[in-house]
């Protein structure tokens, strides 16, 4: 997608085994808010949603016995940007297959920055239905300070601090080498 | 008023000369010879040829005027200037105007509006039947009076062999050569392009090679028939240059003309649907070209003339099947004849004179023209074989801008024209 | 002209490659999904025009763009000319350029003129779709057969497929020919030899070839793809009547028996029953013909999107 840029790697922020306890601690908050897994549905927005949203749906099935329903959001033909130069967004495949009328939504994203995401990926659902209630689950918060619009994470697995040059990665195995994240600058 | 043209080099295949010669003018007459060691008289007007060839005037048989009744395209005027411009000292107007000129009132209209504009000589061909409708005979006696050189109905070709026939054997009593654009309607009508991979590759309907070749082959068997001269206007197909060949072997009095845009370009440039390359005959595959150049590299076809066809800018700018069939080509025509034919060997500069000049006015029997032999008139084209330049239709002195070669670099063009001993164009 | 950024075209598959070929039908297989939902409507092409620009009839090429259009949430105009330009005494160009001050995003063409697609490229700044022009091509509906193809056979490459009728005038076997030969299938196609000219066998470089009957074409055949015959060609001497062209040409049960047992068949549409196919094979199992029309949908939005903007699926 878009031009190839150079990435200089600052600083590591999480190696795999500290992936794995935030992604438990997200499964583990995620119940206990919603008081177990009846009605939940987790929703993994493409890309690197997907992979999250389905290590959580596992986590949960494991700490309660009974596996929520789970879906992939794409947004790309919610997204405001598709108009502005630069941007050639490939669309792919929506999967929810189960009705969501009267379900809790589990969002799932990577990263949490501007908020334009989500904001797309609440449109689409409502496309879809009606909801119960919808909540959002990211693995990384890079603040407040950085949202265009008024959406925040109800459940977080670290909270990052960033400056608005650098960049967030999150490795997946599922698409890098590594599983790990690591706060990036343009070289 | 005496003109001397100094110190080029005189091509005229006609008496047989292709040596450093300078042209003394007097009137409108070439009065003499002046050889590079003798004293050329100092009472006249000079013109410096050094380093150009100078020929006898080129005549374009087969051009479009489009006046009367069509003036928006072109007027004869308008036609002249560009013509002059390319070169050409005379050209040979088709009929197709409205009125059709299938009576001596229009070919004299003709002929007085070209001496009016006073630029290039005008020598129209008559109808060959009445409205160019194919079934009664034009008045072609008169019109010859008049100064028709030719006979012929061009894009509405006479259908009917038995009129045909009687149309050869009348116009051979006024010794009136008859001009054919060999086209089977029959096989053609709807078409807009060359039937051929490209049209099937564009969804175009074709117009066959045979539609040419069968009309070629019926003018030639009439021709043998009635002893009339033919002259198969714009031979586009492998097949119409052949029997033209077969035809002049057997001694037939069989004569054809090419275009320039037949010799250079295919029906490839169709891709894109531009109606500029839009023409009658169209553009042939690269076997048909193939076998056009062979006929002017051997001798069968005896002349280039442009087929020169204004159109209108909004009558070109739409639909490629409804768009209508020509291209402008009079200046352009010497350019791609240097381009395509004489920088690439296929002949030399004194058969380009010849299929210019000596043979268009033996056709058409155009008396002290097509030579510069004294006592000829002084219609001259001064060339440089070797000045570059670009052709583009916003500098075309034609009313209609429908050349496809807008943008073309050429090596060689006429720098100046004169006509019946007078400057008219000079670059 | 230049067009702004991202504008592409659709003029026809002969000018576009294999892969982007496979790059419009995968974006296509994703825009399925949006078509099954409840609310099938996404706002991809919010504020965005799409114009309609229908010289020729066609209700049913006409209604799937503006489905289509619709469902990616552009506003869809409808401008159907019924005489041609020439008829209203404005040129092509002249058209094009007044459509063209409008700003529209994006203008679908139908024409029964080769070669207007094109023209209209050349003068306008909005990406232009080919809906049909003359008998030169018809891409989405190569596009949406593909789809088709692929949805019951998987993958076109390797396919035996037979194409059946008037070539000589169909756009749509054009643009099937480019398309299925670029993607790597063997086309065989038959018809009578006034609708089949011998100079065909060189349309395309390889993978087509032009065999003399019908069973030739059909035997063997993966998809046998039968073309609409017109009846104004019985008046220019193509073929001497409906009733012959039926017995010699036209699909009929038996005549499929010599394809493959897991064969299927398409017709563009509309068909006339009884002429280039028989109804019992138009209604059987095999015949795909309605698929064809939902997945019409499905590719114009693919089409549309990446014309205006998006990138394709891989």
């Amino acid at each position: 997608m878009g031009d190839e840029i150079k990435l200089v790697e600052k600083s590591r922020i999480m190696d795999a085994a500290a992936m794995k306890r935030a992604m438990r601690r997200l499964a583990t908050e995620i119940v206990e808010k919603n008081k177990g897994a009846d009605d939940l549905y987790i929703v993994g927005i493409r890309r690197r949603g997907v992979p999250l949203a389905e290590t959580i749906t596992d986590k949960i099935e494991a700490l309660e016995g009974q596996r929520p329903l789970y879906g992939i959001l794409d947004i790309t033909l919610y997204r405001d940007d598709l108009s502005t130069v630069g941007a050639n967004p490939v669309v792919n495949r929506t999967e929810l297959d189960e009705d969501i009328d009267g379900k809790n939504v589990i969002l799932v994203d990577d990263v949490l920055y501007t908020g334009r995401t989500i904001r797309a990926a609440l449109d689409q659902l409502m496309d879809f239905g009606r909801p119960r209630k919808v909540q959002l689950a990211v693995l990384i918060d890079r603040g407040s300070e950085h949202r265009e619009l008024p959406i925040q994470a109800d459940f977080v697995g670290k909270m990052v601090p960033t400056k608005q040059t650098e960049i967030i990665k999150v490795m997946l195995k599922e698409y890098d080498d590594v599983e790990a994240v690591g706060i990036f600058e343009r070289s | 008023m005496k003109l001397l043209i100094a110190n080029g080099h005189l091509i005229d295949p006609d008496a047989q000369e292709n040596t450093g010669m300078s042209v003394l003018i007097e009137d409108s007459k070439v009065a003499a010879w002046i050889k590079p060691n003798e004293q050329p008289p100092t009472d006249c007007e000079v013109f410096d040829a050094s380093g150009l060839l100078v020929a006898p005037g080129f005549i374009d048989m087969h051009v479009h005027l489009r006046e009367p009744g069509q003036e928006h395209k072109e007027t004869i005027a308008s036609g002249c200037a560009a013509a002059v411009a390319g070169g050409w000292t005379s050209v040979c107007p088709m009929p197709n105007t409205d009125p059709v000129n299938d009576n001596a009132a229009i070919t004299r209209y003709m002929i007085e509006q070209a001496e009016h504009a006073g630029l290039a000589n005008v020598f129209p061909i008559g109808a060959i039947t009445k409205s160019s409708d194919g079934a009664e005979l034009a008045e072609m006696g008169e019109m010859k009076a008049a100064g028709a050189v030719a006979v012929s109905d061009d894009g509405r070709p006479v259908p009917n062999a038995g009129i045909m026939l009687r149309a050869m054997q009348y116009a051979k009593d006024f010794d009136l050569p008859v001009i054919d654009h060999c086209e089977d309607k029959s096989l053609s009508s709807g078409g807009v392009m060359h039937e051929g991979r490209i049209s099937l590759l564009l969804g175009l309907k074709g117009m066959p090679a045979l539609a040419e070749d069968i009309d070629a082959v019926r003018d030639i068997l009439l021709a043998a028939e009635t002893g009339a001269h033919v002259h198969i206007a714009h031979v586009s197909t492998k097949g119409a240059v052949d029997a033209v060949r077969r035809a002049k072997e057997q001694g037939l009095n069989v004569t054809c003309e090419v275009t320039p845009h037949h010799f250079t370009l295919t029906d490839e440039r169709v891709e894109g649907y531009d109606t500029n390359f839009k023409m009658a005959p169209p553009l042939r595959s690269r076997e048909h070209l193939d076998a056009v150049i062979e006929g002017i590299r051997d001798g069968t076809i005896d002349a280039i003339a442009t087929d020169h066809a204004p159109h209108h800018h909004d009558e070109k700018a739409l639909e490629f099947d409804r768009a209508p069939f020509g291209v402008t080509g009079l200046e352009t025509a010497l350019g791609l004849a240097f381009n395509e034919l004489v920088h690439r060997g296929v002949i030399g500069l004194e058969r380009l004179v010849e299929m210019c000049s000596a043979n268009p006015a033996r056709i058409f029997g155009l008396k002290g023209r097509g030579t510069l032999r004294p006592g000829s008139a002084a219609d001259l084209t001064i060339i440089d074989p070797e000045l570059e330049w670009t052709y583009t239709n916003a500098d075309s002195r034609s009313r209609s801008k429908n050349s496809p070669f807008s943008g073309w670099k050429f090596r060689g063009r006429a720098v100046a024209t004169v006509v019946d001993g007078r400057v008219v164009f000079k670059i | 002209m230049e067009k702004p950024f991202r504008r592409r075209d659709l003029l026809g598959i002969r000018n576009i490659s294999a892969s982007e070929i496979i790059g419009i039908l995968d974006t296509a297989e994703n825009f399925r999904e949006v078509n099954t939902r409840e609310i099938k409507k996404v706002p991809a092409l919010r504020g965005k025009t799409v114009i309609n620009l229908f010289f020729e009839n066609s209700t049913r090429t006409r209604t799937s763009f503006e489905i289509a259009a619709k469902r990616l949430s552009a506003d869809a105009v409808n401008i159907s000319v019924s005489s041609s330009s020439v008829a209203k005494g404005e040129t092509l160009v002249d058209t094009a350029l007044n459509l063209d001050a409008m700003d529209p995003d994006c203008i679908v063409v139908r024409h029964g003129s080769a070669g207007v697609p094109h023209q209209l490229a050349n003068v306008s700044r909005a990406a232009i779709i080919n809906a049909g022009d003359g008998a030169n091509e018809h891409p989405t509906q190569a596009l949406l057969d593909a789809m088709t193809i692929r949805e019951h056979k998987g993958s076109i490459e390797g396919l035996e497929v037979a194409i059946v009728g008037d070539i000589l005038h169909s756009r749509v076997a054009r643009s099937n020919i480019h398309l299925l030969t670029k993607l790597g299938a063997k086309v065989r196609v038959a018809g009578p030899g006034t609708l089949v000219p011998g100079g065909f066998s060189h349309f395309v470089e390889k993978g087509m070839t032009v065999v003399p009957h019908i069973e030739d074409a059909i035997r063997g055949a993966d998809v046998v793809m039968i073309l609409r015959i017109q009846r104004e060609r019985q008046d220019s001497a193509y073929f001497p009547t409906l009733r012959e062209y039926s017995i010699h040409y036209g699909l009929t049960n038996e005549r499929l028996e010599l394809a493959k047992t897991d064969a299927i068949v398409l017709h563009p549409g509309p068909m006339n029953r009884g002429i280039e196919i028989a109804s019992e094979v138009a209604d059987s199992s095999r015949s795909l013909i309605l698929d064809q029309v939902k997945y019409g949908v499905a590719v114009r939005m693919a089409v549309l999107y990446l014309a205006t903007g998006g990138s394709a699926s891989h």
